[in-house]
């Protein structure tokens, strides 16, 4: 996946709770094979809604949405982090995420974003007032900055920051400890699911 | 201190602690693999030259784009043919046993698993889809992933992890008749908010869940997504063991396994992050008014209007999800009307729920302002169903008896809803166009979607009996 180091872009802002997968992506999207080319798809039933947010020129070209809590909650599908992803996003702001849709955007190099609920409104407020607003999403140094210079650090996991900083494949780096899953399966192996006899 | 039964499944299944340098590396027991969430996962593999390091501790079906009518024909739908045969083709390739459209074992994935018996107490169990929460009614650690995380397993038979914390959820007391484990799930969701168990693995625990069935406890742990819950787990019992044994996949020697299986429940000392508790014998038959399945309300109780909410954000949301449905609020829950009943999913498709429903149906017909249909969760299931007859009763009471699948759970393949049409529903998601672009969904469990469907409205399945009584 891409690195993650610094984001600095216009900021849309979708001002709505527990926002899920199936709104982000609908599932009659989901029957492609491929992993590209979701963005056109993206929050296709609320596209064309009076005044949606991602139909106004004042954000195109926009690289960071701010949402409410909750975000990506219901569906496990991935293919919600590539919409956003191939739609331009590179960071997601919000209150809270739904545990795994966090977890998929930080495997495809989208920066999920947790900040307070104050400073979320803050951002969706300045984002809708004067639409075009800018703020930097800073991974190394942990904080987003706003256009009046201030900066709001923000949590995330030390080994998800230090994977996505440098764009590390997961697959390779649990592969070097091929040893310990080989000793494990050999130390501990239960019965397995015995599938195959009942085609 | 004593542990907890999450602690005591993640703990056997550490292959490199958290504390080692990195995340923590869990092992996989058993990967469930579908046709939506895997075709770019393989595609990852080929194009990194790795292959499946696992294939018999992986099992695949097909179930969220099939068909449920007329596979005779093929599938005729050209994107849904081209995915399942893609999982066909890497199948073959990986060698990954499947259950494809012609097996008389294919279902959904969350029923075929525990039909099986591949699902057992202790295991790790992961799916890329969220309700693989499901497996967690049997003492298993069993949460959804996204395509990545499909690929990672794929390759390793791993996923790297932080650990949750743990939440647990008390559920005591006895149900009233006509009470059951979706009103028992449906109502804690309501208690606890669609975000309540966020970062959160849950343990069901209490009177009201041990006295259930195991059809009930996957009903309960497949919705624990729906609290926000990473998984939901239960402690396994006779209840479990007596479900599992004779089962195709069960261990050869069932008794040593029953008695590792006995090791497993939390020790009473165990302290959770989090503890719940629910009153079990204070629920109504619940049925969902709104747009998520925490908005839901007692059969017997009304819509909510906004004025009913503090948080602004909370009243933006029902203002939103009222217009959706296209309810005022106010109105009785009883006096809604609906156009289609579906009884179906990974949460109400097994034997027991089409029984239930079936025993509300039988002798009796379908509003004529209804379309109604049935979805059986396996086609084990619907074979079962049919050596008693229930596909009589249904049929005979205007249902369609169609194959296995998802089907309008998400509206994938062609059962859907159109524009404004109203639904009450056995699935476990009433999201904005889940069942078809501007369709109206309200969660329910199968008595009262049976109810529902002979009354043409949403109706209390505690007294329809009496009501139906007085008509006729």
């Amino acid at each position: 996946m891409e690195a993650f180091t610094r984001v600095e872009g216009v900021v849309t802002p979708l001002n709505r709770a527990d926002i899920d997968t199936d709104q982000i992506i609908p599932k009659q999207f989901l029957k492609r094979v491929e992993r590209t080319g979701f963005g056109e798809f993206l929050f296709w039933d609320w596209r064309g809604e009076e005044g949606f947010p991602l139909d106004r020129a004042e954000y195109a070209g926009s690289t960071i949405l701010v949402a409410g809590r909750n975000f990506g909650c219901g569906s496990s599908r991935e293919h919600a982090p590539w919409a956003l992803e191939d739609f331009g996003f590179r960071a997601i702001i919000a209150p809270s995420f739904a545990d795994i849709f966090f977890t998929n955007c930080t495997k495809i190099g989208l920066l999920p974003v947790e900040l307070p609920e104050d400073e979320v409104h803050a951002l969706l407020h300045a984002a809708t007032g004067e639409p075009g607003s800018r703020v930097e999403v800073d991974l190394e140094a942990q904080v987003v900055r706003t256009p009046d210079g201030r900066e709001i650090p923000f949590p995330i996991d030390p080994v998800v920051r230090e994977r996505m900083l440098h764009g590390w494949d997961d697959i390779a780096l649990t592969l070097a400890h091929e040893d310990d899953i080989a000793t494990y399966e050999r130390d501990r192996e239960r019965e397995g699911p015995a599938t195959t006899p009942f085609a | 201190m004593g542990r907890t039964l999450f602690q005591r499944v993640w703990d056997d299944h550490e292959v490199r602690a958290a504390d080692s340098g990195g995340a923590a590396i869990l092992y996989v027991d058993l990967h469930l693999v579908h046709e939506v969430t895997s075709p770019q996962a393989f595609d990852g593999l080929r194009l990194a030259g790795r292959r499946v390091r696992r294939p018999d501790r992986t099992l695949a079906t097909v179930d969220h784009n099939v068909p449920t009518i007329g596979r005779e024909a093929g599938v005729t739908d050209p994107l849904s043919a081209a995915q399942i045969a893609a999982l066909e083709r890497n199948c073959a390739e990986f060698g990954i046993p499947l259950f494809s459209l012609r097996s008389n074992r294919q279902g959904i994935v969350h029923v075929i698993g525990p039909e099986l018996g591949v699902t057992q107490p202790g295991m790790t169990i992961v799916c890329g889809d969220s309700h693989t929460s499901t497996h967690g009614a049997f003492g298993a650690l069993a949460f959804g992933i996204g395509t990545s995380e499909v690929e990672h397993v794929l390759a390793t038979q791993t996923l790297t992890q932080g650990p949750p914390r743990t939440m647990r959820i008390n559920i005591e007391g006895r149900t009233g008749l006509g009470v059951g484990a979706k009103d028992i799930i449906l109502g804690t969701i309501g208690q606890i908010g669609v975000a309540g168990a966020r970062g959160h693995v849950i343990e069901y625990a209490g009177s009201a869940i041990r006295a259930l069935s195991m059809e009930g406890r996957m009903t309960v742990c497949n919705m624990s997504i729906e609290g926000g819950g990473r998984a939901g787990m239960i402690a396994p019992d006779d209840t479990t063991f007596a479900w599992l044994e004779g089962r195709p996949a069960a261990p050869v020697d069932f008794a040593a396994a029953v008695d590792r299986w006995r090791e497993l429940p939390s020790d009473w000392d165990a302290v959770f992050d989090r503890e719940v508790h629910v009153d079990a014998a204070s629920f109504a038959p619940q049925v969902t008014w709104g747009t998520n399945p925490g908005m839901v309300a007692p059969v017997d109780g009304r819509v909510p209007t906004p004025d009913d909410y503090d948080d602004p954000t909370d009243r933006e949301g029902v203002v939103r999800a009222l217009e959706y449905m296209g309810l005022r609020g106010g109105e009785a829950i009883e006096d809604i009307a609906l156009d289609a009943v579906f009884i179906g999913s990974c949460t109400n498709a097994r034997l027991e729920d089409l029984r239930a429903a079936a025993a509300v149906i039988r002798g009796r017909r379908v509003a004529a302002t209804v379309r109604a249909m049935v979805v059986p969760g396996s086609m084990q299931v619907k074979a079962a169903a049919e050596a008693e007859g229930l596909d009589d009763v249904f049929r005979a009471a205007g249902f369609e008896w169609r194959d296995a699948g998802c089907s309008m759970c998400l509206a994938m393949n062609d059962d859907f809803l159109q524009p404004e049409e109203r639904c009450a529903s056995t699935s476990n998601r009433n999201f904005e166009g889940r069942q078809g672009k501007g369709g109206r969904t309200h969660l329910v469990s199968p008595p009262m979607a049976a109810a529902a469907a002979i009354a043409g409205h949403l109706v209390d399945v505690r007294t329809f009996d009496t009501e139906m009584e007085a008509v006729s």
